[in-house]
């Protein structure tokens, strides 16, 4: 490979420079602000400020309902990151399978990736609502009376549904590409050694995809914590009362709705310590086990 | 040719949206659809009637959004000239001394008389000071009343309910009707806020938050509202009430299905009504509970007031001001009134609508005013909490679990009350 000459030494950092600029306008500034504001008690207009300390992270940590939503939250995102990925990969691997008309199927798995998640909220709601809801209608067929917006249990399970079946394709779309640049040799040669398909599948095709499900499994994480927004905002309808929602909700319920700046900044300071926590947690245990051909 | 034709036409819209010599004030709402057209629509109505102020009004979504933007803006220096502040909102903006001008200092710099006697009972206070001046200015206003399916009462041979009481033994002949009795759409600005006002019941401490920030606390552990409460909870057992969640038009809709007799909501909901009931229906005042001594007082205004920014030349207050003389105005008030379904504020404009026979024609538009206009009491006039919108939400949750079983009316008032006075207290330190 050619080594790339730059006549002057500046001129790297002058190519770099939008890059950064957008990372520390709208990442490190903010952030900056979000920890400043933590330790503040404000007034919203911005007359009266008062040094608290770690007062608000405290009040933060001891509030019961916090912790509550902080269970969810986990809840969600394990449950959320484990079936998008799992069904994902399962179509995935069927796509693949498909000789004849794949094309077909991978467009209509993938279309639903184009739908933004307020819309995929929308969708959900109208699927899960209270008096027109079709799977309501299912369920109670069943003897569910599912009742989305009043029983806790029941909007929990409306919202994972929802947010698993948005996220999907995005998996698919990732492992279908995965397999399909595994080599034709080293499948050949497996199918050889073993009749077994399941058995190929975990020992030889599921490690060689590892890479792509490490990546795929970070920003499954990502998603749930945060991406889903939308789809809580739009099934909890500006209302969560007593509905499940997780905590980038709640950080905007209490400051974009509430004004309690310090309250809210200190919660999205823990939230961006977890996210850190668990980036660094999965690099060191789970990537280490992963081979990247 | 077209070329200049279009030049022409082009400086001629300039000329026409933005004279020169107008002086141009801005006006940021939260009202969508229909609402937030006839703004526009009043705003067109102002920019003509008068050429030295050219206001343009700007939708921010919803009232929370359109609070948070102004409080984002008015912290960067770029504050609207005037800014639509919703009921539980209101004591976030007139607690943060410095952010308005009061309405009435406004109005009266720019020469004007301001008389508050002119504003009907219920909308006096919501949005003034202690002393009782106005601070906002109020503009859509609505008041809590209940909804009545004509012919499910018909039906079960029942008279509309004036009193909880007289609801109660209505309600199993109601039931047997084969209707659900009672629904509602928001159990904190109905059964709550304007259950203190309705019964005249204190619900917060110092003057119910009025007269100081300073160790206010709520006093939701009230026997009267448990009660309300309990009985909630008890009809919702036995068939009589139906719950189906904190958002608003998840309970409307069965009432609009002609599926539920009883439906407590919003004065200014009627228009909507109109279009989508399946039944004919009539209005009355929102219940009360006749074994509370002094009870059946007025309810006070929901809905939202605009509020004139700090930090603003003197000739745009002056516009300012000179719009809020033109939104009072009989007038417009009267149109206003008509084309939302919000109460008109004014006593004047009231009287211009019924000489008009408006209410002869759409008697479900009048119960609002009337019962904003029924005799107060001394714990009718509101509330003045900070961080409500937040306390709202716990109001919400606790409620939630009510209904779905995971708590007692008791407990759940314990928590609100608690957590409630948490925020209370957080809030006076914000502006302390």
């Amino acid at each position: 490979m050619k080594r790339v000459q730059f006549s002057s030494p500046l001129l790297p950092y002058l190519f770099l420079a939008p890059q950064l600029a957008v990372i520390v306008i709208f990442f490190y500034w903010p952030s900056v602000r979000a920890i400043q504001s933590s330790f503040y008690l404000e007034d919203p207009f911005g007359f009266g400020s008062t040094f608290v300390g770690f007062d608000n992270y405290i009040g933060t940590l001891r509030n019961p309902e916090y912790l509550a939503i902080a269970r969810f939250t986990a809840i969600f995102t394990a449950l959320v990151t484990f079936f998008s990925l799992a069904l994902g990969l399962l179509l995935a691997v069927k796509a693949d399978a498909v000789i004849r008309g794949n094309a077909a199927y991978k467009t209509l798995l993938i279309s639903v990736y184009a739908i933004a998640p307020p819309v995929a909220g929308l969708i959900g709601m109208m699927f899960f609502d209270q008096h027109i809801g079709p799977f309501v209608k299912i369920a109670a067929f069943f003897g569910w009376e599912m009742k989305v917006g009043l029983s806790y249990f029941d909007t929990a399970f409306a919202m994972i549904t929802v947010a698993v079946w948005k996220q999907i394709p995005y998996n698919f779309i990732f492992f279908l590409s995965g397999l399909q640049g595994l080599p034709a040799s080293v499948r050949e040669a497996a199918a050889i050694d073993c009749r077994s398909g399941i058995k190929r599948f975990w020992t030889v095709i599921f490690p060689l995809l590892a890479p792509t499900a490490f990546f795929l499994l970070i920003i499954n994480v990502t998603y749930a914590l945060f991406d889903t927004f939308g789809v809580i905002d739009v099934m909890v309808k500006d209302k969560a009362a007593n509905n499940p929602i997780t905590l980038v909700y709640k950080v905007y319920m209490d400051g974009f709705r509430g004004n309690d700046i310090g309250g809210s900044s200190a919660q999205s300071v823990i939230l961006m310590l977890v996210v850190f926590v668990l980036t660094v947690l999965q690099f060191r245990f789970i990537e280490r086990r992963i081979h990247y051909t | 040719m077209i070329k200049q034709f279009s030049f022409a036409a082009v400086s001629l819209a300039l000329t026409a949206t933005s004279s020169l010599a107008a002086t141009n004030i801005s006006w940021w709402h939260g009202m969508a659809g229909r609402n937030g057209e006839v703004i526009n629509e009043v705003a067109q109505k102002f920019n003509a009637s008068q050429t030295a102020c050219a206001l343009t009004p700007v939708s921010k979504g919803t009232y929370e959004e359109a609070l948070a933007s102004g409080i984002a803006a008015f912290r960067s220096g770029e504050q609207p000239n005037i800014l639509q502040v919703f009921d539980a909102g209101a004591a976030t903006i007139i607690n943060a001394k410095g952010a308005v001008v009061p309405a009435e200092d406004l109005i009266k710099e720019a020469g004007y008389d301001f008389d508050r006697n002119a504003f009907i009972e219920g909308v006096r206070y919501f949005y003034a000071d202690s002393d009782g001046k106005f601070v906002g200015m109020p503009f859509n206003s609505s008041a809590p009343i209940m909804y009545i399916n004509d012919e499910a009462l018909k039906k079960a041979g029942v008279a509309a309910p004036k009193t909880w009481e007289e609801f109660e033994a209505a309600a199993p002949k109601l039931k047997e009707a084969g209707f659900i009795p009672l629904v509602q759409s928001q159990l904190t600005w109905e059964f709550t806020e304007n259950f203190f006002s309705r019964n005249n019941i204190q619900f917060a401490t110092n003057n119910n938050g009025y007269d100081s920030v300073t160790d206010t606390t709520l006093k939701v552990t009230d026997p009267n509202l448990v009660m309300m409460f309990e009985k909630l909870k008890s009809w919702a057992d036995e068939g009589y009430f139906a719950y189906y969640g904190a958002g608003w038009n998840d309970n409307q809709k069965p009432f609009e299905e002609n599926k539920v007799a009883l439906w407590i909501g919003s004065s200014g909901s009627f228009g909507g009504l109109q279009k989508t009931a399946q039944m004919p229906f009539s209005a009355d005042f929102l219940p009360y509970w006749g074994s509370i001594a002094g009870a059946g007082t007025n309810s006070f205004i929901g809905g939202a007031a605009l509020f004139a920014m700090s930090g603003k030349p003197a000739e745009e207050n002056k516009c300012v001001a000179d719009f809020f003389q033109f939104l009072t105005s009989p007038e417009i008030q009267k149109f206003y009134h008509q084309a939302t379904g919000y109460v008109a504020i004014t006593t004047a404009a009231y009287e211009l609508t019924k000489s008009e026979d408006y209410y002869e024609k759409t008697p479900a538009a009048e119960v609002g005013i009337k019962q904003l206009m029924l005799p107060s009491g001394e714990w009718s006039k509101g509330y003045r909490l900070g961080f409500y919108p937040q306390i709202r939400e716990i109001m919400e949750r606790e409620y939630g679990r009510i209904f779905s079983g995971e708590t007692t009316v008791k407990d759940a008032f314990d928590t609100i009350e608690r957590e409630g006075n948490e925020l209370l207290a957080r809030f006076a330190k914000t502006t302390g």
